[in-house]
């Protein structure tokens, strides 16, 4: 056992256009083995994975599954080999029961009830054979989202994979819920399964992995068995130089509040209840994070603040002045010309519009700032200035403002996001998601920026769903569960256990709640 | 979707589009070999049939300017997002609305007259391009099934007029009383005889310069303007859209009435041009093929003038292809015509990825 790698590849190169995305990549996975890959976004896991299920075709290199050369030409191939992926967005029919997106594909036969019959029986098997827990006849969309990850992985085991590549895959959990999926992956292993593990958190990779690859540009840089390495190694591979991630912190000055949410509760557009009876205030000059699993109502909160969804009851008030209530709803226009600037937590839905260009992009929002428009004619030159100094002030690459956004990368747009936003110095700014997708050396300049800002005196609001990015900017944090908040904790007191306790729910254990009020 | 599909963009403008034509003439050439005619003398015929002699050159551009205002009309609503299939039936009621303003002042003052039957003919391809726009935009009913169903009403309405209220009186044909004397757009080679020039008569007339005009404020009030500019925010991304603070409902209901203005306007060129009365079902589907000259310009106004102009020489040279060749019908003039939208309209990233493929390579050689 163990002798043949149950993944190898040799010099594997993957080119698109010019863009080398993955260079020589050379890999082996022990079979029964827990294997890391890391790297920032774009770093070329993706493409090294998209390679590894069949989705792209290496331009050069050899795969080899359990010590055979393979050509995977496609998803189906790469199963054929016994290799299931677990995407990051789940693939699940909601309105099914887990037996039925289980079986989808695999029917085996044109009859549906005989298909259902023989599935169930070769699931409960192997149920208990991996210790789930899950109701086959119930539909997803009941589920929760540690839930919907297990159908994926029972999904997979299903069609006898022995090979399971998790992409991401605690991004969207709960701490707790964490623990539930690497105490799976340790009885995966111990059942003989290999797992491939990609993600970007450093610690999941110490706590869960034997062996670990660091991809930096397309290259392998660093392979070693965890327990040879750190952290601190680990990141130093990833970014290729020392981070030094401590930001120097003025006090926060508590005058009046900058931004007063009063009991305010908003329907979702799916029309249920997501936020309910929410109430906080943001002072100039702090971060208020707000932390929580994705969809427990941060996204409606964000709509909220920023006069893109009103309220069905209670009232926002900015600076004194009453802007979102069941009464009355103030624009985004007019916010923004309150001091308000909002970064949309879906860039591509919502901060942008990717087909357009880069020039066109940078006056979304504003194109009836005078600066931009008179008499409803565009001032075509002061705008394209205008673009070209967002490249400049935020060393946007490449250079080229002519460029349809859709062209840059995840954190090039966000820097174009960030500079238009924060161009006409507002007091409040709300950010969603400042750092998803981009990599982490803008990571580190937005963290910086976000700060400065604080610093300046402003009042910053920051939803996210990396714990870990809150922890790093905030000075409150505001945790959502199911649309009400189950805790606001000064970050001195916050710690990942009682925050991931709150995110799922659970009341908090002492009396946190409204500290700093 | 993830092939490199980046190309200089001459090569994306001009290119491209004249490599589908000639796939489209290639295989109609084939079709018309098939049936036993010489593919090159067939088209020899039909470019002479176009271009060949003034009155032929005439009537190419004159179908071409109904193309325009057609094409315009469908690229306006789909930089908003929405896809106006009714044009025909706004080209309908603008010619209702010409011809009631036409009647309406008669010729006291022709010049004034004229003027506002243009105004006429786009407030009411506006305002029938209305319902189906604030249906869509404040109801949610389907743009698509509203601006079908309103070329029914519209055909259905403008029969019952020309058979009742508007017939000509004593007349049977379902049309109007000619227009009062001098209420009229003037005809291109009336023009040129003023300037002494002389061209042979076609019913080409001055609303193909109107036709450009529109193409031109068309194109400024995409890149130019405020309102454009929001209108393609909108168009392209909904979300964005409010989250600039753009009201797309707003947007929509604007969007559609300068659509269905364009459309509309459609009627100049054959009623205040050419047939000085009103007739039933005058539109004859050029509100449709809008639709394929809107592709096939890529929504651009100076690709739908290009394309219309295409679109003018196929009616017109096919038209004198089917008169020169007896095995080549009136019918197999539409299968040529919809070989070109199918190749250069509805499917005009066919060849995309073997000729970006193609460029990728050259300039991957050309770093090396």
């Amino acid at each position: 056992m163990g002798v043949v790698p149950a993944i190898e590849t040799r010099e594997l190169c993957k080119r698109f256009g010019a863009v080398q995305a993955n260079d020589r990549i050379s890999l082996s996975v022990e079979q029964g083995s827990v294997h890391g890959i890391v790297g920032e976004n774009g770093a070329g896991k993706s493409t090294l994975l998209k390679m590894l299920f069949g989705f792209y075709q290496p331009n050069s290199g050899d795969l080899l599954v359990n010590g055979e050369k393979l050509k995977l030409d496609s998803p189906s191939d790469a199963m054929a080999a016994g290799i299931a992926m677990v995407h990051q967005h789940f693939m699940l029919v909601e309105p099914f029961t887990v037996l039925e997106n289980i079986i989808l594909g695999a029917e085996g036969q044109p009859m549906l009830d005989h298909a259902m019959s023989d599935a169930k029986a070769k699931l409960i098997g192997l149920e208990q054979q991996f210790g789930f827990d899950l109701p086959l006849d119930t539909e997803v969309s009941k589920l929760s989202v540690g839930e919907r990850q297990r159908v994926e992985i029972l999904k997979a085991l299903f069609r006898g994979a022995d090979i399971l590549i998790l992409d991401e895959p605690t991004a969207v959990l709960t701490p707790q819920e964490c623990d539930q999926l690497f105490d799976l992956i340790g009885l995966l292993k111990s059942r003989g399964k290999t797992v491939l593990f990609v993600t970007h958190k450093l610690h999941e990779i110490m706590a869960i992995t034997d062996d670990v690859t660091v991809i930096r540009a397309g290259k392998v840089v660093l392979r070693t068995t965890t327990k040879d390495t750190s952290p601190d190694a680990l990141a130093e591979a990833m970014v290729g130089a020392k981070i030094n991630r401590a930001v120097e912190r003025a006090g926060v000055d508590h005058g009046a509040p900058r931004l007063r949410v009063e009991a305010i509760s908003a329907k979702s557009d799916h029309g249920y209840q997501a936020l309910k009876d929410v109430s906080f205030e943001l002072y100039d000059g702090e971060v208020l994070g707000v932390a929580g699993v994705a969809g427990n109502g941060q996204t409606e909160l964000l709509e909220a603040l920023a006069g893109l969804r009103q309220v069905s009851a209670g009232v926002v008030h900015l600076a004194g002045e009453h802007v979102n209530s069941p009464q009355k709803l103030t624009d985004p226009i007019a916010l923004r010309r309150a001091g308000l600037a909002h970064v949309a937590e879906d860039r591509l839905k919502a901060g942008v519009v990717a087909s357009m260009t880069a020039t066109e992009n940078a006056i979304l929002g504003y194109q009836r700032e005078k600066d931009f428009c008179e008499n409803g004619l565009l001032k075509l030159g002061a705008i394209s200035e205008t673009a070209n100094r967002y490249f400049e002030s935020q060393d946007v690459r490449p250079r080229d403002s002519s460029l349809p956004v859709a062209s840059f990368s995840g954190g090039n747009q966000q820097k174009l996001v960030i500079a238009r936003e924060i161009a006409r110095d507002p007091q409040t700014l709300i950010i969603g998601q400042p750092t998803r997708g981009v990599d982490i050396g803008a990571v580190t300049k937005i963290h910086d920026q976000i700060t400065e800002l604080r610093n300046a005196g402003k009042a910053v609001l920051v939803v996210s769903a990396d714990l870990d990015e809150l922890m790093a900017i905030s000075d409150r944090i505001l945790v959502m569960c199911e649309g009400e908040i189950t805790g606001i904790v000064p970050i001195n007191e916050a710690d990942e256990c009682s925050l991931g306790l709150m995110m799922a729910g659970a009341a908090p254990s002492d009396e946190r709640q409204g500290s700093g009020a | 979707m993830s092939a490199p599909t980046k190309m200089p963009g001459a090569v994306e403008a001009v290119l491209m589009p004249f490599l589908n034509i000639l796939v489209a003439l290639l295989v109609s050439g084939f079709v018309v070999w098939s049936l036993g005619e010489d593919p090159f003398f067939a088209l020899s015929l039909l470019i002479e049939g176009a271009f060949g002699y003034e009155e032929a050159i005439g009537y190419t551009f004159y179908y071409a300017t109904n193309f325009i205002f057609t094409g315009l009309a469908v690229s306006v609503a789909f930089h908003a997002g929405h896809f106006n299939i009714g044009g025909e039936g706004q080209a309908m009621l603008g010619g209702l609305g010409l011809t009631l303003a036409v009647f309406w002042l008669g010729n006291t003052a022709p010049l004034l007259s004229v003027l506002i039957a243009i105004l006429g003919a786009a407030v009411f391809g506006a305002g029938w391009a209305l319902i189906p726009a604030w249906l869509q935009a404040y109801r949610g009913s389907h743009i698509v099934i509203t601006t079908i169903m309103f070329n029914f009403i519209a055909s259905a309405l403008l029969a019952y007029l020309l058979v009742g209220p508007l017939q000509r009186p004593g007349g049977q044909m379902p049309e109007s009383s000619d227009f009062p004397d001098g209420v009229g757009l003037m005809q291109f080679h009336e023009v040129l005889a003023a300037f002494g020039v002389n061209f042979e008569q076609s019913p080409l007339n001055v609303s193909f310069l109107i036709a450009l005009l529109a193409a031109l404020a068309v194109w400024f009030m995409l890149t130019r303007t405020r309102f454009g500019y929001e209108m393609r925010v909108a168009g392209k991304n909904v979300h964005a859209a409010a989250y600039a603070g753009v009201s797309v409902p707003r947007v929509t209901v604007i969007a559609l009435m300068m659509s269905g203005a364009l459309a509309g306007m459609m009627g100049l060129n054959e009623l205040l041009g050419e047939q000085l009365r009103l007739i039933g079902n005058f539109t004859l589907g050029y509100g449709f093929v809008g639709i394929a000259v809107a592709f096939m310009g890529r929504n651009h106004p100076l690709g739908i003038v290009l394309a219309a102009i295409l679109f003018g020489v196929l009616y017109q040279g096919g038209a004198e292809l089917a008169f020169e060749m007896p095995n080549i019908t009136r019918d197999l003039i539409v299968v040529i015509q919809g070989l070109v939208i199918l190749f250069a309209g509805a499917m005009p990233h066919l060849l995309r990825r073997p000729v970006a493929g193609l460029f990728a390579r050259l300039r991957v050689k050309g770093a090396a």
